[in-house]
């Protein structure tokens, strides 16, 4: 009881000592920078980056140079495997680099990959400052520092979301769509009301399910699984007649994954979405990734890689509410 | 004599008064001293958002509970599902004589591997595998393969704490219950196996507690349970409250049948003692 007693005396103050070095040390400056970053972010670059043409403006470059995570580079994060067309697969000769599966980031081809590689190089870092590195869904926006500058991925704005993670302007602006199987009563569908007695399935943490119940509102419940992958396993089974994914995820699950599946159409409507890069909340970057996401917006580069590597957009159906 | 022990029970109590002075300023210095080094982290009014946000909390509880529902769904089924099986499994397992050989080692080999292999496998495999079978319809509530995958491998674990129960009874029960005329049969349903419940309760709600917990894992084929709607809401806020909500659920309905079970083994079940009247 004694000894007991006199140990756990003993830990309370080993306790009470790292407790008092701890908080004396890191909190106050921790906060004093977070709350400057936030004041100093300049708005005067916004007007100078619009007008110059392709490379970095300099006040971007400025903007960016000391807000980036590690000096001199340039941190993005995906989770991997990193999908195409988001990420494109190499040559068939080559394969990803390690530690990447599918998609590889850094050959900068497929979507995401030219909008990270874009993005750097309007702040002002070359294709070699460029780092892409492993960030799952959920380490996102986990608290904490962050490892990554950007993380970009098809992650779409909420607004709910921003309480815990900055989210940039929107790169992409992308319908949700319908994937199901060639041949079944839903792949002729022309509104929505053809598709409401469907089995529904989708992605846990997409806002795909958000679609499903506002823009669907289907008479059985959806079915939620971890990956797309399993949705689509369920789909190839028949334990689920229809999958909403945003219309690039469709076209690949119907052009690789799947093959008797077919897209029935895109959604629109409703409030658009659009994809936006997570950042630490309250990150000095945030507004030089804005500036950059505006600029590239401006000089006609984000249409011209959606043509690129989106190019099945304009064809697919639009499905009628 | 009377002054005397009134001397040392009033020393008694000023001892029993002592310890539970420092028990409590032991408590709050430990407790105390932790919850100050946590709040003052730097990173706490961040984790605070994330994790303990009022807000968050109260709009996703109803959803949560709700969800809870087919949580309760899923393991009173199996639970029913898995005392019938595992104790067919025990029974199997403790028949004597040559001729049950086969019976026995299929016994055997069934506990042995639905104890080795991850529960959340089984139910993948039963969850994909049987509607790609095209033997029943692909449209087939995902619960029932759930509650089918839960009963397959908790029955192996309650088989082998019936197996103890069975085997912790004397052998001279079932000799004494032979010398009557009983066959083997119905000494095990007559004399030994309700001695060996009595006996193994406690570790039966353990294992219930277990399969309690596990039915989170349904959700990786699909079923919108507490933990899958958690996850859901989680994503939607870039959140980790929820998670912490369902905690909170599993801590209230998991923590009373853990005292249950306390409680019973004082009580005498699970000992090694017969409560009166057990066997007549």
């Amino acid at each position: 009881m004694r000894r007991s007693f006199t140990l756990s005396l003993g830990l309370a103050a080993v306790v009470l000592v790292a407790a008092c070095s701890a908080s004396t040390g890191a909190s106050p400056s921790a906060s004093t920078a977070a709350s400057a970053a936030a004041t100093v972010a300049p708005s005067v670059a916004a007007s100078a980056a619009a007008s110059v043409a392709p490379s970095a403006s300099a006040a971007l470059t400025d903007c960016a140079t000391n807000a980036v995570v590690t000096p001199g580079k340039f941190t993005i994060g995906t989770d991997n495997p990193a999908y195409p067309p988001y990420f494109a697969t190499p040559e068939a000769s080559a394969k990803p680099k390690a530690p990447w599966q599918l998609g590889d980031p850094t050959n900068g081809n497929g979507f995401e990959a030219a909008v990270g590689y874009a993005i750097a190089d309007k702040l002002g870092f070359t294709k070699d400052a460029v780092t892409w590195i492993v960030v799952p869904f959920n380490n996102s926006f986990a608290p904490g520092p962050k490892t990554f500058d950007i993380d970009l991925n098809q992650v779409n704005y909420k607004p709910a979301r921003t309480q815990t993670a900055d989210l940039s302007k929107g790169y992409y602006f992308g319908n949700q769509s319908a994937v199901v199987l060639k041949g079944s009563k839903y792949a002729t569908a022309t509104s929505v009301a053809d598709l409401k007695d469907a089995q529904w399935g989708a992605q846990v943490g997409t806002t795909s399910l958000d679609a499903i119940n506002t823009v669907i509102a289907p008479t059985k419940k959806p079915v939620i699984y971890d990956t797309n992958d399993l949705a689509v396993e369920a789909l190839g089974k028949k334990t689920i007649d229809a999958i909403m994914v945003d219309l690039p995820t469709a076209d690949y699950i119907t052009n690789v994954q799947v093959q008797n599946a077919v897209i029935a159409g895109q959604f629109q409507g409703g409030t658009p979405e659009y994809f936006s890069a997570v950042l630490q909340k309250g990150s000095k970057l945030t507004d030089c990734v804005n500036q950059a996401i505006d600029a590239l917006t401006a000089d006609g580069t984000l249409d011209k890689l959606v043509k690129d590597w989106l190019p099945f957009q304009a064809s697919v159906p639009i499905i009628k509410p | 004599m009377t002054v005397q022990r009134a001397a040392r029970r009033r020393g008694r109590d000023t001892r029993a008064v002592r310890s539970s002075v420092i028990a409590l300023a032991s408590c709050i210095v430990v407790f105390g001293g932790l919850t100050w080094i946590v709040v003052n982290a730097p990173g706490w009014p961040e984790v605070q958002t994330s994790f303990l946000n009022a807000q968050v909390f109260w709009d996703t509880l109803p959803g949560l509970l709700d969800a809870f529902i087919i949580n309760i769904q899923l393991f009173v089924t199996a639970e029913v599902l898995v005392l019938i099986f595992g104790l067919a499994l025990a029974v199997m397992r403790s028949l004597h004589g040559p001729v049950f050989l086969p019976i026995r080692v299929l016994s055997n080999a069934y506990t042995d591997l639905f104890r080795a292999v991850p529960g959340v496998l089984v139910i993948f495999i039963l969850g994909f595998g049987i509607p790609g079978l095209g033997l029943i319809d692909p449209k087939t509530d995902q619960r029932l393969f759930g509650i089918l995958a839960l009963t397959l491998v908790y029955a192996a674990y309650v088989a082998e704490v019936y197996r103890a129960g069975i085997e912790s009874i004397h052998p001279s029960q079932d000799a004494a219950a032979r010398s009557l005329g009983l066959s083997r049969l119905q000494s095990l349903r007559h004399v030994v196996i309700p001695q060996a419940v009595r006996r193994v309760v406690p570790p039966l709600l353990n294992d219930f507690i277990g399969l309690q917990k596990d039915t989170v894992l349904v959700s990786f084929i699909g079923v919108v349970e507490i933990f899958r709607y958690s996850q859901i809401a989680s994503a939607a806020t870039f959140n980790f409250t929820p998670y912490v909500a369902v905690g909170l659920v599993f801590v209230v309905i998991t923590v009373p049948l853990i005292h249950l079970v306390d409680w019973l083994a004082k009580r005498g079940f699970g000992s090694g003692a017969t409560p009166s009247g057990a066997v007549r």
